[in-house]
């Protein structure tokens, strides 16, 4: 099952390359996608009654953990692929994408698949960086997609800082193999993280100390933590927005798991609450920056995209506090954000397409135009502002409590940020959405089924988390440490 | 006091010394070809200093890395920029945002931290090269702030390909290289990428007429 | 007793030799520019010829301007006599290490730019000025690369940093080449030599040196050659000593402070024709730039030492 998972995403995308320009391609990717997830549901059930499994050797290492951002990743890839298509089609109408563009596209959205579940998957630490070099450069051709001035600026920005990150990451990871290469020996196994996981209390305090901050650096300009988080909102707001989707509800995530990874061999290594810490911190600034910033938008997809940032710190925010709770926690605000965060871009480009323009100044009345997107982008923003009865409340509300109890003195920070983050967007979308227009119709029907899908599912994990996703949240987080 | 240091950690220390004076080089340098070539050169020590690693540790794989190392760091990458430099018509000076020898003076306080940072790890290290460790870190930061002080496409790019070495160093010096599977992959990675720059290369001069990066100042927040 | 005398041999042959230095390296350029060279020993009948002549004064030339000569000269002289150039037998190096050393250099440049300046012609202050400022950064870059030096023996005495130089296996020091080539630099700063001033032109608008020594004639004129000539000189040992330190007499040998005179000259003889072969190959820079090439230096030498400190020092 796991070689199917990681063999349709690859051989689709090769396929799409060479015929991308046929007129079954669109349905190609949809259907790649569905059976991506498909494979990622039965890969689930295996591990979750079967237990942790090994695959090409000891090369990939599926346990609950990386299984979960393992189905989560799919489904969102699945339902964003769903999305793309008449949104791309909506955009060729317009004008603004030609055909070899869209083949572009759709192998390129297959391909950075493949790299996230690669990443997602591997045991080897250093594949897992290959694999997120990998997925950044998919990622550059699709932000500059459309090839105007700004997303080639956005991409250009992107590639930059994150090759930077991912050269500090590159770095950690060196030291890593280093720590490691004294205790297990120069054989090719010092870089599995199934190998590292036993011998952790033996790695060399001081290396770890230092590989760890080097991988954080580099892992968290891919996270979006400040002050490297520049590339972001240029990122999301200048790329298609199928891509902002998958940028902001999966690459981020793979990223933060990359850390998590990190994060355990550190624990172990390092004495004392280092790593920990060094999250904390991260997390409360990168929360406390994009809040501020929230304010200060014009355009949706930025402000949506300093959204993410701010949710990405408190959840690295939360991890770095630890213990079981927190993790859980962690796992869930990790969940809510990517099925919320997709919803609202999908959302957000259907909007956007009807007032044909991203300025959040001209777009007004989505509730008379199209009042199905209208809802689902008010609900999505509920949604993500940690509004009950939606799952992000659930989860932001563990977190805040947790950080009540053992480290008071954040609470007012992360109220403040909240709070500001709250005010910022609220007061911006409620006119967009009941605002007076004048907008047309656009030439396809949008596809909303994704977004009241994402929304569903966000609404009822907060009302009801079924026993299983419990536990399977738990062993996540009891895996974690 | 020194007499113990073997004839092959001498050479492998001459290397690296080369390429941090390579990577300052790089830093002062004005103009794109000469900046190109020095990145050329500086692969070609880097795939010395591995040979030598190979040759006093009898690892098969570092000598695949040597190999590899020569192809696309000395050969085929700096070939790949000339080649763009000459379509792109790109030959002007290389502008920098800060004079060279304030950058210089920048350069000489990363070189010290970086030193102060690898020096408790080399002193762990069992390797024979573990002193170049903290060189390798140094070239890193220099390329590093080479990328930041620069306001054109290209000498970024330089930049971010420097660094690479600097990591490549790092991890033959430290520990002998990485795993073969790592470093195919991370040099496929580079090469790829810096396909794909080739290309971006050109959309950019397309929208911009220039490779200027300063032109690319309009995402703000504001 | 033999100290005594191998120390005043020594202050001798440099009084001997430097001129004759000057005169080989203007001969080697000439041939490398392929013009008809001046004899080798023109230097002397220059020196010769000034010696003779009568001092012109101008009118408002206060004591310094005439004293300055006598200093320059002496602390140069001083020079000469600290550098092992035969033997680290030298009953004057306790006197001064090389920090002291750089201290001689820097007193003779100041005392230089103040008698500049003591006329008040345009040119002299213009000279005085450009030199302290070649000084003032040539001299941080010198005192790195002896520490460099210094790290290695552990001492900054100059015979004993080349007492463990000339007796180290042969093994390869990156921070010493770095270091050697951040000396190179600042001795081509130091001694007006091209990419930073041109000794042979009196071209206003580069001139360094020769803007200093405009107003000087006669024998003030000839001992501030002969000072030029022991400084090239000074150098030229200082950078054999320390770089190539090989055959350098040690302690109590008489015969080998004899074996090391012809060693000598044939070092100086290569180190001249290689100052030529720079000169001729480069072109000199502007005078804004010298500040960019005199920080190159800087920048070898704190490499130098930053290297030595990492790669070389096992604990």
């Amino acid at each position: 099952m796991f070689v199917i998972l990681l063999a349709i995403p690859l051989v689709s995308g090769a396929l799409l390359t060479v015929a991308g320009e046929r007129t079954w391609a669109p349905h190609l990717n949809i259907i790649a996608s569905v059976g991506t997830f498909l494979a990622s549901a039965l890969l689930t059930m295996e591990i979750v009654t079967r237990g942790p499994r090994f695959a090409f050797g000891e090369q990939f290492f599926i346990d609950s953990m990386n299984v979960f951002f393992v189905a989560l990743t799919a489904f969102v890839g699945m339902t964003t692929s769903i999305f793309s298509g008449p949104y791309m089609r909506n955009e060729q109408a317009h004008g603004r994408l030609s055909i070899p563009r869209l083949r572009l596209y759709k192998s390129m959205y297959q391909l950075f698949m493949f790299t996230m579940l690669v990443a997602l998957t591997t045991n080897n630490m250093g594949i897992l960086w290959v694999a997120m070099e990998a997925a950044t450069l998919t990622t550059v051709l699709l932000v500059s997609l459309y090839r105007t001035p700004a997303s080639l600026e956005a991409a250009w920005k992107y590639f930059i800082l994150c090759g930077v990150g991912i050269a500090q990451a590159l770095f950690g990871t060196i030291l890593l193999y280093f720590a490691a290469e004294r205790v297990l020996g120069e054989a090719g196994n010092a870089l599995l993280w199934t190998h590292l996981v036993d011998v952790r209390g033996q790695l060399e305090p001081a290396i770890m100390a230092l590989a760890f901050i080097f991988l954080l650096v580099g892992y968290g300009t891919k996270v979006g933590l400040a002050p490297l988080h520049n590339w972001l909102p240029d990122a999301h707001a200048e790329g298609p927005t199928p891509v902002s989707a998958v940028l902001s509800g999966l690459l981020l995530n793979v990223a933060l798991y990359a850390i998590l990874r990190c994060k355990v061999l550190a624990d172990g290594a390092i004495p004392g609450e280092f790593a920990g810490n060094l999250m904390m911190g991260f997390g409360l600034l990168t929360l406390l920056l994009a809040a501020f910033f929230l304010g200060r938008q014009k355009d949706i997809k930025r402000m949506f995209a300093y959204s993410s940032i701010e949710h990405m710190g408190l959840i690295t925010f939360a991890f770095g506090m630890g213990g079981a709770v927190a993790n859980f926690a962690g796992f869930l605000h990790m969940t809510m954000h990517s099925l919320t965060k997709s919803a609202i871009f999908f959302a957000v480009g259907h909007a956007t397409q009807k007032a044909g323009t991203q300025m959040m100044a001209d777009i007004r009345g989505l509730i008379r135009i199209n009042p199905v997107i209208g809802w689902g982008l008010m609900l999505g923003t509920l949604a993500i502002l940690g509004m009950p009865p939606f799952g992000v409340f659930a989860s932001e509300f563990m977190i805040l409590t947790h950080a009540m109890k053992y480290y008071p003195w954040t609470t007012p920070i992360l109220l403040l940020a909240l709070g500001v983050a709250f005010a910022s967007i609220f007061g911006k979308v409620q006119p967009m959405v009941f605002g007076e227009t004048h907008a047309k119709r656009l030439p396809h029907a949008p596809a909303i089924t994704p977004v009241f899908v994402h929304l569903a599912i966000v609404l009822m994990l907060g009302l009801y988390i079924p026993p299983y996703l419990t536990r399977w949240f738990h062993e996540a987080a009891r895996m974690l440490g | 006091m020194n007499t113990t240091i073997p004839l092959s950690a001498q050479l492998i220390n001459l290397c690296a010394a080369v390429i941090l004076l390579l990577a300052f080089a790089m830093l002062a340098q004005r103009r794109v070809m000469p900046l190109i070539n020095l990145f050329g050169f500086q692969g070609l020590v880097l795939a010395g200093s591995t040979l030598v690693v190979a040759v006093t540790t009898h690892q098969a794989h570092l000598y695949w890395s040597a190999g590899l190392t020569l192809l696309l760091k000395a050969m085929l990458l700096p070939w790949i920029l000339h080649r763009l430099v000459r379509s792109l018509y790109v030959k002007w000076d290389v502008e920098s945002l800060v004079n060279v020898p304030t950058t210089m003076l920048i350069g000489i306080a990363l070189v010290i931290v970086a030193f102060n940072v690898a020096q408790p790890i080399s002193l762990l290290s069992h390797t024979i090269s573990r002193g170049t460790l903290g060189i390798a870190l140094a070239t890193v930061m220099l390329a590093f702030l080479m990328m930041i002080t620069r306001t054109k496409a290209i000498p970024q790019v330089v930049g971010f390909l420097a660094m690479e070495n600097g990591l490549f160093l790092a991890a033959t010096s430290a520990t002998y290289g990485m795993p073969m599977v790592v470093e195919l992959g991370i040099a496929l990675d580079v090469l790829v990428g810096v396909i794909i720059l080739g290309v971006f290369f050109f959309q950019i001069r397309d929208q911009f007429d220039s490779l200027d990066i300063s032109h690319m100042e309009h995402l703000k927040d504001d | 007793m033999t100290g005594l005398l191998g120390q005043l041999f020594a202050i001798l042959l440099a009084l001997a030799l430097a001129p004759l230095l000057t005169g080989w390296v203007n001969q080697c350029r000439a041939w490398l520019q392929s013009r008809s060279a001046p004899p080798l020993f023109q230097p002397y009948y220059m020196l010769h010829k000034l010696f003779r002549k009568d001092v012109v004064l101008a009118h408002n030339a206060s004591p310094l301007f005439r004293t300055a000569p006598f200093v320059v000269f002496g602390c140069m002289l001083l020079a000469c006599a600290i550098i092992p150039s035969l033997s680290t037998d030298l009953p004057f190096a306790p006197a001064a290490d090389t920090l002291a050393l750089v201290g001689v250099f820097g007193l003779a440049r100041i005392f230089i730019s103040l008698a500049a300046m003591d006329v008040g012609t345009s040119f002299g202050s213009l000279g005085g000025r450009r030199e302290m400022l070649v000084g003032f950064l040539a001299e941080p870059a010198l005192l790195m690369v002896i520490f460099t030096t210094a790290m290695i023996s552990q001492s900054t005495s100059v015979a004993t940093i080349v007492e463990t130089l000339a007796h180290r296996d042969i093994v390869i020091y990156p921070s010493l080449a770095f270091a050697g080539i951040a000396f190179t630099f600042v001795s081509l700063a130091e001694n007006a030599r091209v990419p930073v001033d041109n000794p042979a032109t009196h071209l206003e608008l580069t001139m360094i040196h020769e803007a200093m020594i405009l107003e000087y004639s006669g024998r003030h004129l000839a001992l501030i050659e002969w000072a030029a000539s022991l400084k090239l000189y000074a150098y030229s040992c200082l950078g054999l000593a320390l770089f190539f330190p090989w055959g350098i007499a040690e302690r109590d040998n008489v015969l080998a402070m004899v074996a090391a005179v012809p060693l000598l000259l044939v070092k100086l003889g290569i180190g001249g024709f290689l100052l030529a072969t720079i000169e001729t190959v480069n072109a000199k820079m502007r005078i804004f730039r010298a500040p960019e090439f005199l920080g190159t230096a800087f920048l070898l030498a704190v490499l130098g030492l930053l290297v030595r400190l990492l790669l070389e020092i096992r604990a």
